[in-house]
């Protein structure tokens, strides 16, 4: 963000973006052990609800789907800022932020619908494992819709030109990293419950 | 042989150094006995454990010689001389030699896994045919033994006799604790929510000794166990003097009875008194202290760590926290308000509990 | 394009670098190693007082010197100190100072991430030892284990010190760990390739990527732990259905790379001093190099060796001891290899040489000892006794306590242009030697004849009293033989000999530059041609001692150190129970990340 001119490397590659794939891999052993544990606790709850008295596949789909449609505008974003197109740049930004705050409310629903009946933090194995595994994701997607917002502002400044790039892409490379690992949660989760 | 230079010198000095030292642990190490040693075992169990520690020792040994050796005569053999003149040979690697002694080592291990895995099978906690069963609970900080062949609940010590299979089941009221008898075996967790097991046969009679090994608060170092390994015939009537009832209260005079009355008394506050913590067949039913039905019965009191003497009740009885720190949401045995009277009292009531 | 340009004249650039503003601001790998050194120093130094205290209370039996819980707090920051304020941070010291200069880089990749790493890590240190102000420092031991950490049986706030503690410096580590990849994988100069790079530097990239890895494990089990005892989940709740035994699969599944963490560097640091006292290359370069590698992953695999005791049951016992029994292998090809680069040289018995041969010797006690746990069976004898801590002491003090002390005697005429005394540095080695030895070679027998760790005090009736005497005697040598280093420092800063370029005619580019080196590292960026650049006719292209064109160096920023203000604000206000304070350090950081991604700052 404040370069003007990006060193030569051993790689080829930025430094920027080989710290952030670096980081990357990190946030999937973060994801990893979360989604482990929460594999692992799966049926154990002793009392309150389970899975299957309680998640809503149909809902969370569309929400899924959202996510998705919002990496989808990530990518036309970048496309449009690496061309230098202005007004795409601020239009996409603003999709993907606004698809992430769906994604989020779609998730504070669900969040506050579980506590009235009755599935909170402190009920049982599946309230604990399941608000920590999603609530850390959509800790993760609030990260990133700041962070997209920011982006959004410094467009609407005049200061996101095409060489300001690999900025968005390394934002691209968050966002995508995020809904890829609510597939893998909405799968493991949702889609593929144990008894 | 004169040692003239400084580098001489050094290198016997770090060879004296390493003699005096372990000649310092030697001598002190001489000094037994040791009531918790895993090297004297009793059992089948720590027998064959002892027995697998000894081959791989003595193949570490073989190593730490051999390298060492090799360490040492390159230091002596390469030093710097006064005098040498110009660049030792680079040499940059040796296929040959990396492979022999990537393999060298692999071999060895061969020899120490091989056992080792035929060990694990074998003591595997699997119990034999007939084993007597004996459940333990680990507490802060005491242990809780029954025995479901026959009814019988105790704390601190477990009798069994010599020669017949043991067969422990095991958990934890609260925290992680470890059960350890060094001399009968290898240690085994216990774990809240959890069973684990260990089988072992004790072959010789005697008193063994043995203490909590995972860290579980304040008093860890004060939680012990004691095994007593005995003949059938001193076990059975172990056994029954722990199935007999013990008298009513009013059958007993003197002291004793003041003693039972003090027990008996609801202080203030309530969880002061004796009843609302611990068991006596008959008195009183309290789940959260020891059953103290055969307490005078027990070599030792407080989890081991007092003898069971008129001295050491009054000490425990006195001021439990001071003798066994760890105040524990009023789960452990808080200072009682007791006046020397009741105390004496107390003790001959429960010495009479045999 | 526009440059901000810094003349190279030191004058010039000087007049931001004297004052503690400067320091507090410094984005200089160099002074941000010589910062993470002197402290990580004075934790080393409080983590020995811990264990004085330890051992002064069990030099006897039924002691009364400091009570249970005292002396359980003492156990617990004496691990916690030394493992996360001490070694880590002083091999950081070597990664910042050293690797940029070894790779002929003129400072890591993200300078201002570096300082914030040491600047959270300061803030960490300073935060858990807080807890001591309180009464309320941890107690739970350095591996915490549940459910004994939970908050029905641990209520106070000791725990809650050493959670938020630990996360605090989790940060730290891990963005360190981020930016040394990238700077080792980036940054090299022109001819270093990977397989020329130096060992430490080497040992030091597969040590990040460990780090990466391994600590985001921890950090998910301290947020359980955290949650569990903040907000009453149920992670370690047996009775709710967890199982007590996720905390220690977590905790291991970091714990156990962690230790490679803590070795590697130190055998990097061996790596370096070995060929340059024995006057010829180290041996089998490459499979030292793959074998540190190999440990790397290896050492994802052995985890549950510190579980033998839990009933895992047979199977996964035999598959643990057998992959902890393999990880020996690399490290002992590593062992051979050293002996082999002395074979045949000219060997100079200087202090850093003794240290890397002490580390060599040590080790191999400290690997036995490893060997005799890795069989489950023995183990269930060995472990939670004084034989784990003598191993763990002979690989750490006597492995990387001892090859620290190498790279410091060795790189210390670089850092501060002057040669550490040679005969006080041999009698701070004997000592340190003697100390060891005394205190934990004993150790062995004090476990293997039943005295278990962590246990505030013993009886007589164990027989254990005369050797628990002697351990204790050989610790308060040990302690006594760093009073001769620290009298050494402070002897040398006004009398010690001036160091040239390279004192020791050593191979690594470090040695081309001046001692110390100036503040833009090289006055051109090097060509290498060789693995042994300074060993080698024509191995490293002319650095001529005045750049001939100005070196841009970046200036200091202070939002670093704000972000890790705010940082530590959140964990404030966490241990406080006060959301005002954690919302207000929130958002200070998110305003301090805000300023820092914006300034002008050019690397």
């Amino acid at each position: 963000m404040t370069h003007a001119v990006a060193h030569h490397t051993s790689t080829g590659l930025d430094n920027r973006k080989l710290a952030f794939w670096l980081f990357i891999g990190s946030e999937c052993l973060l994801f990893g052990s979360l989604i482990a544990t929460y594999l692992v606790y799966e049926g154990r709850s002793v009392a309150g609800p389970t899975t299957h008295e309680i998640l809503n596949i149909p809902l969370t789909s569309i929400s899924t789907f959202d996510l998705l449609m919002s990496s989808l505008a990530m990518v036309l974003a970048l496309a449009a800022v690496a061309r230098g197109d202005r007004l795409w740049s601020r239009v996409w930004l603003a999709t993907t932020a606004l698809l992430g705050l769906v994604f989020l409310g779609f998730q504070a629903y669900e969040f506050t619908h579980f506590v009235h009946e009755g599935l909170t933090l402190q009920v049982n194995l599946f309230g604990s494992t399941f608000f920590v595994l999603t609530g850390f994701h959509g800790g993760h997607v609030f990260v990133g819709v700041v962070w997209l917002v920011t982006l959004l502002i410094r467009s609407l400044q005049g200061k996101l030109g095409p060489d300001k790039a690999l900025n968005v892409e390394i934002a691209g490379l968050y966002w995508h990293f995020v809904d890829a690992v609510w597939i893998v949660i909405f799968t493991v989760v949702y889609l593929i419950q144990r008894q | 042989m004169h040692l003239r230079t400084f580098k001489q010198r050094c290198s016997a000095k770090a060879v004296a150094v390493g003699l005096a030292t372990f000649a310092a642990f030697g001598l002190s190490a001489c000094s037994g006995p040791f009531p918790q040693s895993t090297l004297d075992p009793v059992s089948g169990f720590s027998n064959d454990l002892a027995d697998l520690y000894s081959t791989i020792f003595w193949w570490a040994v073989f190593v730490f010689v051999v390298v060492e050796a090799l360490l040492v005569y390159a230091v002596i053999r390469y030093r710097a001389r006064p005098g040498q003149e110009g660049e030792p040979r680079h040499v940059h690697g040796h296929t040959a030699l990396e492979i022999a002694w990537t393999l060298a080592p692999a071999v060895i291990l061969v020899f120490i896994a091989v056992p080792t895995i035929q060990t694990i099978f074998k003591v595997d906690g699997t119990p034999d045919e007939g084993a007597l069963e004996i459940e333990v609970i680990g507490h802060q900080w005491w242990w809780e033994f029954k025995y479901p062949e026959y009814g019988i609940v105790t704390a601190n010590e477990l009798h069994v006799p010599v020669g017949r299979p043991v067969a422990f089941t095991m958990t934890s009221a609260d925290v992680i604790h470890s059960f350890w008898l060094p001399r009968l075996g290898g240690k085994r967790d216990v774990i809240q929510g959890r069973t684990t097991r260990l089988a072992l046969t004790p072959d010789s009679v005697g008193e063994y000794m043995g203490q909590c090994a995972e860290y579980c608060g304040s008093s860890h170092a004060n939680m012990r166990a004691r095994a007593f390994v005995e003949t059938q015939a001193d076990f059975e009537a172990w056994v029954e003097r722990q199935l007999t009832n013990p008298p009513p209260i009013d059958s007993l005079d003197g002291l004793v009875q003041r003693g039972a009355q003090v027990f008996t008394s609801i202080r203030e506050p309530a969880n002061h008194s004796c009843i609302v913590c611990h068991r006596i067949e008959g008195l009183s039913y309290g789940a959260i202290g020891p059953n103290l039905t055969h307490v005078g019965s027990r070599t030792t009191i407080a989890g081991g760590i007092l003898p069971n003497t008129a001295d050491g009740l009054r000490r425990w009885l006195r001021d439990p926290p001071g003798e066994k720190p760890g105040e524990m949401l009023g789960r452990s045995m808080p200072k009682i308000d007791l006046t020397e009277e009741e105390i004496d009292a107390l003790v001959a009531y429960l010495q009479s509990l045999r | 394009m526009a440059t901000s340009v810094v003349e190279h004249v030191p004058a010039a650039a000087a007049e931001n670098r004297s004052g503690i503003w400067s320091w507090i601001t410094t984005t200089d790998h160099k002074r941000i190693g010589i910062l993470y050194g002197v402290t990580a120093f004075v934790f080393f130094l409080l983590g020995g007082l811990e264990a004085l205290i330890i051992r002064a209370q069990l030099a006897s039996p039924n002691n009364t010197l400091v009570d249970a819980d005292t002396y359980n707090q003492l156990f617990t920051m004496h691990g916690t100190t030394m493992i996360f304020l001490a070694v880590m941070p002083l091999s950081a010291a070597f990664f910042n100072y050293i690797i940029p200069l070894q790779i002929g880089a003129r400072d890591v990749a993200f300078p201002r991430l570096n300082a914030f790493s040491y600047w959270v890590f300061l803030f960490g240190g300073l935060f858990i030892n807080s807890s001591f102000l309180f009464g309320a420092a941890p107690d739970g031991g350095w591996f915490g284990y549940a459910n004994l950490t939970s908050k029905a049986y641990s209520p106070g706030l000791n725990i809650d010190f050493w959670v938020l503690g630990l996360q605090i410096l989790g940060i730290a580590s891990l963005a360190a760990g981020f930016n040394f990849v990238v700077t080792i994988v980036n940054m090299r100069a022109p001819g270093m390739r990977l397989m020329r790079m130096p060992v430490f530097t080497w040992m030091s990239l597969v040590t990040q990527f460990i780090v990466i890895t391994a600590f985001p494990v921890i950090t998910i089990a301290l947020v359980f732990l955290m949650f569990d005892r903040f907000f009453g989940t149920n992670f370690y709740n047996a009775a709710a259905g967890g199982d007590l035994l996720l905390w220690q699969h977590l905790f291991w599944l970091f714990g156990h790379p962690e230790v490679y963490i803590l070795i590697l560097p130190t055998m990097g640091m061996v790596s370096e001093v070995l060929p340059t006292f024995s006057r010829k290359p180290l041996f089998g370069y490459a499979v030292v190099v793959y074998s540190g590698v190999l440990i790397a992953i290896m050492g994802w695999g052995v985890w549950s060796h510190h579980m033998f005791a839990t009933g895992l049951g047979p199977i996964a016992d035999s598959v643990f001891g057998a992959t902890t029994m393999l990880i020996a292998i690399p490290t002992g090809v590593k062992i051979f290899n050293w002996i082999a680069t002395m074979w045949g040289g000219r060997i100079e018995l200087k202090t850093p040489m003794l240290f890397a041969i002490g580390f060599i010797a040590m080790f191999i006690i400290g690997g036995l000892s490893g060997v005799m746990h890795s069989s489950p069976p023995s183990d269930l004898q060995q472990t939670d006794t004084y034989f784990v801590v003598a191993h763990i002491h002979y690989v750490l003090v006597g492995g990387a306590i001892m090859g620290i002390f190498a790279a410091v005697y060795y790189w210390w005429p670089k850092v501060f242009g002057k040669m550490l005394h040679e005969g006080m540095g041999k009698a701070h080695w004997f000592f340190m030697l003697l100390g060891m030895n005394l205190s934990f070679f004993p150790m062995h027998f004090i476990g293997l004849l039943g005295m278990p760790r962590r246990i505030y005090t013993y009886d007589t009736a164990l027989g254990l009293d005369t050797m628990n005497l002697v351990a204790s005697i050989g610790a308060f040598i040990l302690g006594a033989s760093f009073l001769i280093f620290i009298y050494n420092v402070l002897w040398t800063r006004k009398n010690g000999q001036i160091a040239g370029k390279n004192p020791w005619n050593a191979a690594t580019l470090e040695w081309a530059i001046s001692s110390p080196p100036p503040v833009y590292n090289f006055s051109v960026l090097p060509t290498v041609s060789s693995r042994l650049p300074l060993w080698t006719e024509n191995g490293v292209s002319e650095i001529p001692d005045v750049p001939p064109e100005p070196v841009h160096v970046p200036g200091g920023t202070v939002w670093p150190i704000m972000t890790a203000t705010g940082i530590l604000a959140v964990a404030t206000g966490a241990i406080m129970h006060t959301l005002w304070i954690v919302v207000a350090g929130s958002l200070f950081v998110v305003f301090s990340i805000y300023r820092w991604a914006f300034e002008p700052f050019e690397v």
